[in-house]
């Protein structure tokens, strides 16, 4: 008699034996695999810098006197702004602003340094493109600092040091690097490619052939199927988050603080996740077309409500709820906790243990789907 | 542990057995019973409801009514172990073309459990029989049609069952490798194994020992080809059939059917098939096409071919559904 363990999963040695067989035949398909997302994290770790910095700016000195030109130095060595031109009419300077020549335009009126002298408040307007938020936002802060810097030094008389001096200090990621901050949650999006989609994929496939209703007719359990088809994905998803943490390590130069076997080890139950689903898209689909467009659909909460792009903590209210419900949130916590914060098992064991139940909730379902499908096709 | 029905069990038995698909029925109250060893054809138009049945008897798929055993066993109650029991090689059976021939079986094998050494011995003994040898090595989606049948076949039957069902096995191979197939079907029906088998093809039907046509889910024939012949609605009291051998036989034909004692006529080949009355007359029907200039080289008894049998059948039948509706 067979044990009754060993019987829920019967075919698993069999399956898992011909999908590794499968991969191994077609290895162009595991390269491109394997090097899409490596590409992809080329591409957006280098090409996206959320920190604004050297925006083109535009200058109409209509006072052109010292002080006047003492203002523009300060904008100048500020790393946000970058003078690429100095209008002479406000005509210019509007010009300048509407074609996108210069995201900011700053007009220094002819009675500045004047206004100064009289110490009456001298206004300086700054024109800032507002349509694109993030930079508008901080040109203004950086310019208001910038006026209330200037101003302290002339009412204190340049000579004074400030009475108050706030000193804020960012840890963990010291030069606000966007790269640090970016990849770890990356690492948790690109991982899905070749987990959800390989599974779905691969199952897939079998249906379309007619080989999957071949295998249902064998004594095949669903769980021995499932398990033996996810496996080698499991391998492979393993590898090629080794691939993407050894190029965020060194082309990115982004540390990881923490553990690195920790970070291995917690990694395991989220490929499991993103395995499942791609059992479940399966379970559904009848075409690869089909396949690849549920895959997507799975993919767009874990992108958007996972706190990869948008931070968890100021989503609105029903967003911030179904963000509990997104494997990646879970993920993208352990990655930044251990790569930038150094966190240990002791903050992350539950984001572990989570991600565990949610994947096994989902094979289950699979599973109990598969069995269905077997006495209903 | 599943009890199994002892003695005078058929290894296929079905009792009314009915399928629905919402309003739609796809399988109506089918009563059959192959014995041990037969070659059971089961023959029909498309969407008559072949494969349907296949799925039922294997376990596949629910039946909406009646009752179906194999091997004995209730395939509604005991499917998980009826699939071991039998091989099925599906309508659109594929094998996996990335995979060798020997990955293939050897998959296929795994799965059913069979040892490392049972295993390496049943390939050996399936190879002996199907000739695959010398394509062992090669990948599956290579293989020709006919080839890729053989070892679909051999797939389907390396855990040794003793039952097997296959469905629509030679569509779309050559006529070698269809004869090649059947050789084989039938060198392991000699060897005890039961086969339920759909087909399109009347000559393959001829060879089966036993065989049934399902129309419109009904099935409406069911017996050995001989028996099937010999019906008194394939043969109506009064007539026989006749092969009239002549040149021009298209427009031989358009004149025979004009002939009064003619029942039915249909070209087969280079000659005419036809069902006459007590009143056909040789010489009349020699003279009449003499005189359009039509020479008539032979004219000999005919049995009916099943081909026959089921047009008959499906006439009457058709008849039939006609007069209940009206
Ligand atoms: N899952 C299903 N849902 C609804 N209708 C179905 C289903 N499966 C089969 N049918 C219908 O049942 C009828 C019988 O189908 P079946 O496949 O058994 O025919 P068949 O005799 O095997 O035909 P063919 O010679 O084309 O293989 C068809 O009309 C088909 O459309
Ligand atoms: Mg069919």
């Amino acid at each position: 008699m067979r044990n009754p363990f060993g019987e829920m999963f019967r075919g698993f040695g069999a399956v898992f034996y011909k999908e590794a067989l499968h991969i191994r035949r077609d290895q162009m398909a595991l390269f491109f695999t394997l090097i899409i997302p490596l590409l992809q994290m080329v591409l957006l770790g280098f090409g996206i810098d959320t920190n604004v910095r050297q925006v083109r700016t535009i200058v109409l000195d209509e006072n052109n006197h010292v002080e006047s030109r003492e203002l523009i130095d300060r904008l100048r060595n500020s790393d946000t702004f970058r003078v690429i031109a100095y209008a002479h009419t406000d005509r210019e300077l509007n010009d300048a602003i509407i074609s996108g020549r210069a995201k900011v335009a700053v007009k220094i009126p002819w009675d500045y340094s004047d206004q100064l002298l009289k110490h009456d408040t001298a206004q300086v307007l700054v024109l800032i493109d507002g349509s694109d938020s993030s930079v508008a936002g901080q040109t203004i802060n950086v310019a208001t600092a910038i006026g209330l810097d200037e101003s302290l030094q002339r009412v204190l008389g340049g000579r004074q040091a400030l009475p108050v001096e706030m000193r804020p200090q960012l840890l963990f990621n010291p030069d606000s690097r966007s790269p640090n901050f970016f990849l770890p949650g990356l690492t948790a999006v690109l991982l899905l490619n070749v987990t959800t989609f390989l599974t779905a994929f691969a199952i897939v496939r079998e249906k379309e052939k007619g080989t999957l209703e071949q295998l249902f007719v064998t004594p095949v359990k669903p769980l021995g199927l499932m398990f033996g088809k996810i496996l080698p994905y499991l391998g492979i998803g393993f590898g090629e988050l080794c691939l993407i943490l050894l190029l965020m390590v060194t082309a990115f130069r982004v540390p990881i603080h923490g553990n690195t076997v920790l970070l291995l080890v917690l990694s395991l139950p989220y490929l499991f996740v993103s395995l499942s689903i791609g059992l479940l898209v399966s379970s559904r689909a009848n075409s690869q077309s089909e396949a690849m467009q549920l895959s997507f659909l799975t993919f767009l909460p874990s992108i958007f409500f996972s706190g990869y792009i948008f931070p968890r903590d100021t989503m609105p209210l029903p967003f911030y709820i179904i963000s509990y419900f997104v494997p990646a949130s879970y993920y993208i916590n352990i990655t930044r906790g251990i790569i930038l914060r150094g966190a240990g098992i002791m903050h992350l064991w539950r984001d572990g243990l989570v991600l565990l139940g949610m994947g096994t909730g989902l094979i289950l379902l699979a599973a109990k789907r598969f069995q269905k499908k077997v006495i209903a096709t | 542990m599943v009890t199994q029905v002892p003695s005078n069990s058929a290894p296929i038995r079905a009792e009314n057995l009915t399928r629905r698909f919402g309003d739609f029925i796809a399988v109506s109250g089918v009563s059959l019973r192959v014995e041990k060893g037969e070659v059971f054809g089961l023959l029909g138009p498309n969407g008559s409801g072949k494969t349907t049945i296949i799925k039922m008897l294997t376990g596949l798929l629910p039946p909406s009514g009646g009752n179906a055993w194999v091997d004995g066993l209730d395939v509604r109650t005991h499917s998980e172990a009826v699939r071991e029991r039998i091989g099925y090689m599906s309508q659109r059976f594929s094998l996996y073309d990335d995979l060798t021939v020997a990955e293939n079986m050897q998959f296929y094998g795994r799965i059913y459990g069979l040892p490392a050494e049972r295993l390496r011995k049943r390939i050996e003994a399936i190879v002996a029989l199907n000739g695959l040898e010398p394509y062992l090595g090669r990948l599956a989606g290579k293989l020709s049609g006919g080839w890729k049948q053989r070892l679909a076949l051999s797939c389907a039957m390396l855990h040794e069952p003793k039952i097997m069902f296959l469905d629509e096995p030679t569509a779309g191979i050559d006529p070698v490798a269809r004869r090649q197939l059947w050789d084989l079907i039938f060198d392991l029906s000699g060897q005890g194994i039961t086969f339920f088998v759909t087909t399109h093809y009347m000559d393959e039907a001829e060879r089966c020992s036993h065989v049934a046509y399902i129309y419109y889910s009904k099935l409406i024939a069911d017996g050995t080809p001989e028996a099937l012949k010999a019906l008194p609605d394939v043969n109506p009291p009064g007539t026989r059939r006749v092969e009239i051998t002549a040149p021009e036989v298209t427009r031989a034909l358009r004149m025979v059917r004009e002939m009064d004692f003619i029942r039915s006529a249909t070209i087969f080949g280079q000659s005419i098939h036809a069902l006459v009355d007590d009143r056909f007359d040789v010489d009349d029907l020699k003279a009449q096409l003499a005189q359009s200039g039509i020479i008539v080289s032979e004219i000999r008894p005919l049995q009916p071919s099943l081909e026959d049998v089921f047009v008959a059948l499906t006439y009457k039948h058709k008849a039939e559904l006609e007069a209940v509706n009206a």
